[in-house]
């Protein structure tokens, strides 16, 4: 969970670096980062509240990363989320899988972020151009 | 007994604290902690539970010292 700006590139270049068991066995990193929009529902939006319940959401992506790690052969997989106030184009979520294969790296991303999306406890608080705040409390379909 | 009662996102709004301490019976639903947490109020459709941090039915008995949260879907909507 990160409550400072999230730099998605710069924590995977990092982390690829640090993780010298990568270095000569990944074959394949997938890659997923979520930004903010500026609009929603037809609506333009300026800010946003994202808020989380501390444990629990952790909890819960420990149980997605692990069971991602049972269905496909992976090497290593990196998940870092915003919390707190967010802006357009601000970077939301980082999902990174590493992989020796393609197939089992892009199957394992897909899986680890619509989980993320469909489990783990998020809320997003929208602010509108006119000043208004609303929760949002569907989501666009990820297949 | 004893729970602690936790509230997330648009229920904190809709109840005016983000939780409490309730004393219950001793048998005493997911449910029942609601009723007595929320002053009354019926819960708003799609509302999910968790117990200790893990999801639950609204019909799972609580147990003394239990953490119960209620907040709204997901931003990913079903569970």
């Amino acid at each position: 969970m990160r409550t400072s700006p999230l730099q998605p590139w710069h924590e995977v270049a990092v982390h690829e670096q640090a993780q010298t068991v990568l270095h000569g066995a990944s074959g394949a990193a997938a890659v997923f980062v979520g930004h903010m929009r500026d609009f929603n529902e037809g609506d333009n939006v300026t800010a946003m509240q994202l808020e989380h319940y501390p444990g629990m959401t952790e909890r819960y992506l420990s149980k997605i990363a692990q069971s991602a790690f049972t269905q496909w052969a992976l090497l290593d997989a990196l998940i870092i989320h915003r919390v707190g106030e967010l802006h357009p184009a601000d970077p939301i979520v980082l999902v990174a899988v590493w992989s020796a294969h393609r197939k089992d790296a892009f199957s394992a991303c897909r899986y680890l972020m619509e989980e993320l999306k469909s489990t783990a406890p998020f809320w997003k608080k929208e602010q509108l151009e006119d000043g208004s705040e609303r929760w949002v409390e569907q989501n666009t379909a990820g297949y | 007994m004893s729970v602690t009662v936790k509230f997330f996102a648009s229920l904190k709004d809709l109840l005016g604290c983000d939780g409490a301490t309730v004393e219950i019976g001793e048998v005493a639903s997911v449910s029942d902690v609601w009723l007595q947490a929320a002053g009354g109020k019926a819960m708003p459709d799609n509302v999910l539970a968790a117990i200790n941090m893990e999801y639950v039915d609204q019909n799972t008995l609580v147990h003394d010292g239990d953490e119960v949260a209620f907040f709204p879907p997901v931003t990913g909507g079903d569970k």
